[in-house]
């Protein structure tokens, strides 16, 4: 516990900023003491339940698994960062699907689904099922959620909204 | 005057959850995000024997990691609480262990710590030893009475028909409920046809995907406690009940929760919480990791032996139902699931003899409480089972079996209270029609074979309970609702808003709903057992009613002409003669309830009944064991809906998570300890789990004593997925699973053992 402490400096929602972490301290952890952002939680702690999504230079990854150290350098997006000029397209989505109940696991989701229409812009059922495989919600909203991801795809085109 | 017609036309639309917005953009708050100026966090050590005399507890190394602000054991919490017991029937269960642990997993000592990682680590440097003493696990074995968890029983003194319970010892009983209608030894003994099975349920657990969560704030003139709680009143009543204060020196704070299923109700953390910040006289934040979970609260294991006769035309006349309930170590709301659910046991069927026994037992494990259903689904799955099975024994189909011998408004259930508003005909005519059940199926070929079931529930709402509303109207119109509801997905802040803005003439949109707030938000007996949205419903509604009769009072007051529809910022206006002023409506509802008697009967058990089935259709191959759910009904009656897409997310819900409780999931528990504590290694459902076809159905109904119509939904799809999918496993390989989970090697086991190849145990 007494281990000192390291500099990081990376891109957080588009800012330049800097941080000192410990060499145990999760992204999670990181981004809820040090910059208030709550948007990514730790719910399992495993790696497994996908609550505590963000993205890393692109690419989701598990903020309590991934160490916060690991962030030098690097460019982070979290849900915080979508509904900069209003809502984006996946969260709209998601609202009018109903794609959520309690809400907890709806931040994951959101980014989740905000890397796979990156990567798929026109997913299937399949590919959507497959790719948010790593995410849990206890409320199980799922068929509801397969339907905010498709509307979120099509409407992603378009460009934000709300 | 214009508003006195209910033309508000909120009811029955599906509006998107108000907090949508906060919830996608991650905003939304809940316990376990929250922080405190100055809070400490806390870890705790727990206990590694599932019974056993505290020998020692050596804090010493605890102590000494640089960072630790403090580390206490029970000998602490009793110098600032003389009588640190909690619970909602028994107060059993200590804040931290006293001299004896229960079950493995409570909690012996707690360390605190500004940097929650030294607190963690400084936990694992506790060290206690035990003197172990004999344990018992099973229901039936504990209610033998020959291993004891608790030397003296301690009820809560809340509920009337636990007061004789009060120091009785030598038991692990915590309530023993009977009913008796009829006789049913004799309809057995001329009975030409008489059934018994016994089946069972294993042990399961809620996993919210927020853990629990509680921040103490204590100071010496008042405490706020921030909980990821269900029952804010409940807590508030508790708590104050600990500290020996007046209620108005106690404020219980809950955000939204992040999932709750019954797992947050009544006192979790919430005591532990207070105790630490009495003594540190810091904030002092206690947050769950998934872990945790699990030596905290499950939903009850049960056993229950159900023998039914019947005549030689098909009816049932007589049915028996013993009923074990695994508690756990403490009794929470065991032996009110014990009683509540023990009104229905025998079914939505109408039986002249019934005899009913439900009980509610102590055990050394985690405890057991409320999760979605209240005992029911645990009962449903017996009893449709059951009733399956006496069909095809007797070679009756089973959707006209059950017709014959179903229950309909206006007659006596087993308590003796006469149904009403029941759909139980239409909810199992639907399922049978959405299955083409009348016509041929397709049974599959080669090694996977396909067969279909379902079953039908009803179940008595937990009765006499209470909730209070507040709806204030400000200078400008604008309008706020203040009630203690708490929305951890259920979508009741929105469901409320909409009764407000249906009396007021307003979109629901425009109402504010304030966060639950003790020190604002009145009373309300808590969120549970699909109650809120009937209880709570209605105190909503004559709240909004009231605030709209002083509307039109004011009007008249101020000349206004019949009719008029001058906005209400005007009145206000004219009233005070400036923005300036307010209008208060209150309601208050609680229904009227008879306590069931020395036979368990009564003419009114319950304010309204809830009925839902489910259907499905399956493929299980023969050469694994695997079942495939290729199509999954639910059907419900829940009056009717005030928002029809929040309804139907919730069916679907539900159904899913039962499938979960149905198909795989389960504590695996050795020698008390549990061996899969972890999301790793306990398996919910995911997206690959969900059916490839999902129907939800809402059958045309009205709750005439509801709230524009309306009743609960929260647990209804919980209540007839699991005796569904067995028996269509029975109509699609001819084997009969009784005890849950239905895992491909229940299965597997079988078929082999109908082959006369049995598998060996391992």
């Amino acid at each position: 516990m007494s281990l000192a402490a390291i500099t990081i400096n990376f891109t957080l929602n588009g800012r330049l900023v800097s941080a000192d972490v410990k060499s145990y301290h999760n992204v999670v952890e990181v981004l809820q003491t040090q910059f208030a952002l709550f948007g990514a939680r730790e719910s399992c702690g495993q790696g497994l339940c996908g609550c505590c999504t963000v993205l890393v230079d692109g690419r989701p990854v598990s903020g309590c698994l991934h160490l916060a150290v690991f962030l030098d350098g690097a460019e982070v997006v979290t849900v915080e960062h979508l509904a900069t000029a209003g809502l984006d397209p996946v969260q709209q989505a998601f609202i009018e699907c109903g794609a959520f109940q309690c809400g907890y696991c709806t931040p994951g989701f959101v980014m989740m689904t905000k890397a796979l229409i990156g990567q798929h812009p026109d997913p299937d059922d399949e590919q959507i099922r497959d790719y948010l495989s790593g995410n849990l919600c206890r409320c199980a909203a799922y068929p509801e959620i397969v339907n905010a991801v498709k509307m979120a795809a099509r409407n992603s085109k378009a460009g934000p909204t709300g | 005057m214009a508003t006195a017609t209910l033309s508000g036309g909120q009811i029955g639309r599906s509006l998107p959850r108000l907090e949508g917005r906060d919830k996608v953009t991650g905003r939304a708050e809940y316990t376990h995000l929250m922080q405190l100026p100055g809070m400490l966090h806390a870890k705790i050590f727990r206990s590694t024997v599932a019974h056993g005399r505290i020998k020692s507890v050596d804090t010493s190394a605890a102590r000494k990691v640089p960072g630790v602000y403090a580390v206490y054991t029970s000998d602490d919490v009793l110098n600032v609480i003389a009588e640190p017991y909690y619970g909602p029937a028994f107060h059993d269960q200590p804040i931290l262990a006293i001299g004896k642990v229960h079950f493995v997993g409570e909690p012996v000592a707690v360390v605190l710590a500004s940097d929650p990682h030294v607190a963690d680590q400084a936990a694992q440097q506790i060290v206690a030893e035990y003197e172990e003493l004999p344990a018992v696990f099973d229901e039936v074995e504990a209610a033998e009475n020959k291993t004891l968890v608790h030397a003296e029983l301690k009820p809560a003194g809340t509920f009337a028909d636990l007061k004789h319970l009060k120091g009785r010892k030598g038991t692990n009983i915590a309530l023993d409920f009977g009913l008796r209608r009829g006789d049913v030894d004799k309809a057995f003994a001329s009975a030409p046809h008489v059934f018994e099975h016994t089946f069972r349920t294993q042990k399961v657990l809620h996993l919210p995907l927020e853990p629990h969560a509680s921040i103490a704030d204590y100071r010496d003139d008042g405490v706020t406690i921030y909980s990821s709680a269900q029952g804010p009143s409940f807590v508030r009543t508790e708590i104050a009940r600990l500290l020996g204060w007046p209620e108005n020196r106690v404020r219980i704070k809950v955000p939204y929760l992040g999932g709750g299923y019954g797992g947050k109700l009544y006192i979790k953390l919430e005591a532990l919480a207070l105790a630490m910040s009495m003594l540190a006289r810091r904030p002092v934040k206690i947050a769950h990791t998934m872990e945790e979970h699990f030596y905290t609260i499950t939903k009850h294991p049960t056993t229950f032996r159900i023998k039914s006769g019947v005549d030689q035309d098909g009816r049932i006349t007589a049915r028996k139902c013993e009923v074990w309930w695994n508690g756990g170590a403490y009794a929470d709301i065991g032996p009110r699931v014990t009683q509540k659910s023990g009104f229905t046991a025998s079914g939505p069927y109408d039986i002249d003899n019934v005899s009913i026994d439900s009980y509610a037992l102590y055990t050394n494990l985690t405890p057991a409480g409320a999760l979605r259903g209240f005992g029911i689904p645990q009962l449903v799955w017996a009893y449709e089972s059951h009733t399956d099975m006496i069909a095809r024994a007797l070679k009756r189909d089973p959707l006209e079996f059950r017709k014959q011998n179903l229950l309909r408004d206006g007659q006596p259930q087993a308590t003796g209270t006469i149904l009403k508003d029941t759909a139980i005909e239409k909810v199992l005519d639907r399922i049978a029609e959405r299955l083409n059940w009348k016509r041929p199926f397709d049974r599959g070929k080669g090694a996977v074979r396909r067969g279909r079931g379902f079953a039908v529930a009803l179940k008595a709402v937990i009765s006499p309970t209470t909730s209070v509303a507040i709806v204030n109207v400000s200078a400008d119109g604008s309008t706020t609702l203040y009630c203690g509801t708490v929305d951890m997905g259920q979508g009741s802040d929105t469901a409320m808003a909409q009764m407000v803005g249906e009396v007021l003439n307003m979109p629901a949109e425009s109402v504010r709903v304030v966060p639950r707030d003790t020190d604002v938000t009145p009373y309300d007996m808590g969120t549970l057992g699909s109650r809120s949205l009937f209880h709570m419903g209605l105190a909503v509604r004559l709240a909004a009613e009231e605030a709209r009769a002083k509307i039109g009072d004011l009007r008249r007051e101020l000349g206004e002409p019949e009719g008029s529809n001058a906005p209400l910022a005007d009145l206000f206006r004219k009233k005070y003669g400036m923005q300036a002023g307010n209008i208060v409506g209150t309601g208050i509802y609680k229904p009227d309830y008879i306590p069931p008697d020395a036979n368990g009967l009564t003419t009114n058990v319950t304010p309204f009944w809830m009925v839902a089935g489910s259907g499905v259709e399956i493929e299980v191959d023969t050469e694994t064991g695997h079942v495939r759910i290729s199509r999954l009904i639910n059907v419900a009656d829940v009056g009717k809906p005030i928002n029809p897409k929040i309804v139907e997310t919730q069916l679907s819900g539900a159904s899913l998570m039962q499938l979960g409780f149905s198909m795989f999931e389960k504590m695996h528990i050795d020698g008390g300890q549990v061996t899969n504590a972890s999301l790793a290694d306990y398996k919910i459902p995911g997206m690959h789990d969900v059916p490839p076809v999902m129907e939800n159905e809402i059958v045309d109904t009205y709750q005439t004593n509801g709230p524009f119509g309306a009743k609960g939904v929260g647990e209804l799809a919980t209540f007839g997925l699991s005796p569904a999918i067995a028996n269509a496993i029975d109509d699609a390989v001819g084997v009969r699973l009784t005890e849950l989970p239905l895992t491909a090697e229940a299965v597997f086991r079988a078929l082999r053992a109908k082959d006369n190849k049995p598998l060996g145990d391992e």
